[in-house]
């Protein structure tokens, strides 16, 4: 027994430390792992994103048309949009509806995640119906929308005229420029609620429930509470949501294509949508890539905005004293 | 400042009730400590003086007045939570001055009650700090200072120093019952930490299972505990028990050995009946019985001894040092003067 431990004493006095190969040191040097760890989403970035968009700059920057590669012939494209009306048009078109739908999506989605962040019957049931719109694809649910919004076959006209007697002639939704651009809006909403009260309902869910019971014994009515603790705790996570509403909703083409493709007359064409009409419809590669190309400083600029405007607090910040 | 009546107080959540009806008097001025163990339905009850759980039957009265209907901001009572429920978002100062805004009082005054406070707390270099930049125990003192702007008449604690490290806790523990000289406001207090109980209350309520098992101030529930509840939770390390009779004016321990009895006894021969002796009141006695040691455990200022002692284990907490190995036989008596008999059916203090 004795002497088998000393031995073991002995050998590992006797052990030496080999010296590390060259990969190994390479592996344990710190940049090189960093380096090796990024490569993944480095090469993913590059090749799904860095160069689609490169080729679309490129493209707004020639006369390609279907079947053609084109020439370069630099900001052409961008000069003959500033002086084309339905380009400006589907500017306008799309900051309204970016604008409009946003409020209305945040509006509704937040009463929503109010009403069910309290105890209410069904809750669970009544959360899976609110994902539902969002679950839907889009395209089938635009088809829906269509049939809604339809001259001969709207549910709404049918209500309207036949049950309620309250007109006497069918709604003509998307005929009009203003009624078509409303409807497509009122159907993005519908479709933008369930990320917004869902998302806005975890954030809900993340205020301390001891907040209120202070903020009650402080003497705050429900309004004061709503307005002092729920909506500055909120705006981290409503900073986010909104920044990607309104990325979704300025970007967006599914719904707009699938009920109206952009008419009456392109009085409804979001920016996405012309550039999918002209370049691809159109054949116009170029002057489709171009309009495309434009949407980049608007959707900068929005998520500075959302990300700087309601996004930082200080609160949130680390233990820095200041 | 007022006082605080509590009369036959019931709760029940659905059809489970956890309070069978309570009833505490709550002097002007006093520090009245909640205690018991988890789910005693402490909280319950302070939060119902709070008015943030509504009271299924019985009174309860701040000031004459009864506040059963009486939503919470009207009752004028402060209250800092466990978890202290500082607003994140707020700085100190907006923090405590949150109340005194919703309330529509002067902005001089307010100033005027968060300098106050600040100054009582120690908390002035604070002020534009948000909750998240200060420690625990700065956080717990600015929940403090929220309770002290409103000038309330009644304090609620809900375990505000559970928390805190030990260290911290033994310091806030004397800051607490030092603001409670200082401003004399009525204060009920709720932990499950008898130590805490003991060393700041005037008037100790302790609670079990839904009742009172009962309210004194901390050396009488020390000094004669009602129950056998009580004697168990009050005292650290807690009573040693021995069960056995009572026979001929004397304990007869269940081993057999004959234990002394206190001259006011009036235990009824026969009657199976609990013996209890707390660990200091053992003395080392060379005509004592004898234990046979299991455990030393020195702590410096006195050595606590886990030992084998008219066939029960027991805890003894000696002055003296002992110089005793496990195995040991140690001859020990109980102060007869200071022990307690209990009634082994009701649970109930005989003697």
């Amino acid at each position: 027994m004795g002497t088998t431990t000393a031995d073991v004493g002995l050998q590992r006095l006797t052990f030496t430390r080999q010296p590390d190969s060259a990969l190994t040191r390479l592996f344990n040097y710190k940049p090189f792992l960093v380096f090796l760890c990024m490569l993944p989403t480095i090469g993913l970035l590059i090749v799904f994103l860095t160069y689609p968009l490169g080729l679309g700059l490129w493209l707004s920057m020639t006369d390609a048309t279907i079947g053609q590669p084109g020439e370069y012939i630099g900001l052409e494209n961008f000069i003959y949009l500033m002086e084309d009306p339905i380009f400006w048009m589907s500017v306008t078109n799309t900051i309204f509806y970016t604008t409009v739908a946003t409020v209305g999506k945040f509006a509704l989605g937040l009463w929503l995640a109010l009403l069910l962040n309290h105890h209410i019957p069904f809750k669970a049931f009544i959360r899976a119906i609110v994902l539902l719109p969002w679950i839907v694809p889009t395209v089938l649910s635009s088809i829906a929308w269509w049939w809604i919004y339809s001259p001969q076959f709207s549910i709404i006209s049918f209500v309207v005229v036949d049950v309620l007697h309250l007109r006497d002639t069918y709604i003509n939704f998307l005929g009009t420029p203003w009624p078509a651009r409303w409807s497509l809006i009122v159907a993005n909403i519908w479709r933008g609620i369930p990320f917004v009260a869902i998302t806005l309902l975890a954030g809900l869910q993340t205020i301390s429930p001891s907040l209120y019971e202070a903020a009650l014994l402080d003497g705050a009515s429900g309004w004061q509470k709503f307005r002092r603790i729920t909506v500055p705790l909120l705006m981290p996570i409503l900073a986010v949501a909104l920044t990607l509403s309104v990325l979704f909703t300025f970007s967006d083409f599914q719904l707009v294509y699938a009920i109206t493709r952009g008419g009456p007359f392109n009085t409804t064409h979001l920016m996405a949508t012309l550039a999918f009409q002209r370049a691809i419809p159109g054949a116009q590669l170029g002057e489709g890539a171009a309009i495309a190309v434009s949407m980049i400083p608007f959707l900068i600029g929005a998520t500075l905005l959302c990300f700087f405007g309601v996004g930082r607090r200080k609160w949130q910040q680390g233990e820095a004293n200041d | 400042m007022a006082n605080v009546l509590i009369r036959n107080v019931r709760k029940a959540f659905g059809s489970t009730e956890v309070l069978h009806g309570v009833n505490v008097e709550i002097e002007d001025g006093e520090f009245v400590i909640l205690v018991g163990p988890s789910g005693c339905g402490k909280s319950t009850l302070l939060r119902m003086i709070a008015g943030l759980e509504n009271i299924t039957a019985g009174d309860i009265a701040i000031g004459g007045r009864v506040v059963n209907d009486v939503a919470p901001k009207e009752r004028d009572i402060a209250m800092v939570f466990q978890n202290y429920a500082l607003y994140p978002h707020m700085t100190v100062r907006d923090n405590m001055a949150f109340s005194l805004s919703l309330a529509k009082v002067p902005k001089a005054t307010i100033d005027q009650q968060v300098q106050r406070a600040a100054q009582i707390l120690g908390l002035t270099q604070y002020l534009n700090r948000y909750p998240r930049q200060l420690s625990g125990g700065q956080r717990q003192r600015v929940a403090m200072g929220r309770a002290i702007v409103r000038n309330p008449q009644v304090f609620l604690f809900d375990e505000p120093l559970s928390n805190l490290d030990a260290k911290l806790r033994v310091a806030m523990r004397a800051e607490i019952k030092e603001l409670h000289q200082r401003l004399e406001t009525t204060t009920v207090y709720v932990t499950h930490d008898q130590i805490e109980a003991m060393t700041m209350a005037d008037k100790i309520v302790v609670m079990n299972s839904g009742n009172v098992e009962q309210i004194g101030a901390p050396l009488d529930l020390y000094d004669r505990p009602a129950n056998l509840f009580v004697a168990g939770f009050i005292g650290s390390p807690a009573m040693n028990f021995l069960s056995g009779k009572v026979e001929g004016g004397a304990f007869k321990a269940e081993g057999g050995t004959s234990l002394p009895l206190p001259q006011t006894s009036n235990g009824s021969d026969g009657k199976p009946a609990v013996y209890g002796v707390r660990p200091e009141h053992f003395q080392l006695n060379p005509s004592g019985l004898p234990a046979i040691v299991h455990v030393v455990e020195p702590t410096g200022s006195e050595t606590q001894v886990v030992a084998e002692f008219a066939g029960a284990s027991v805890i003894c907490a000696f002055r003296e040092r002992i110089s005793a190995k496990p195995g040991e036989t140690i001859r020990i008596a109980p102060d007869p003067a200071l022990v307690h008999l209990f009634d082994a059916a009701t649970g109930q203090r005989a003697a």
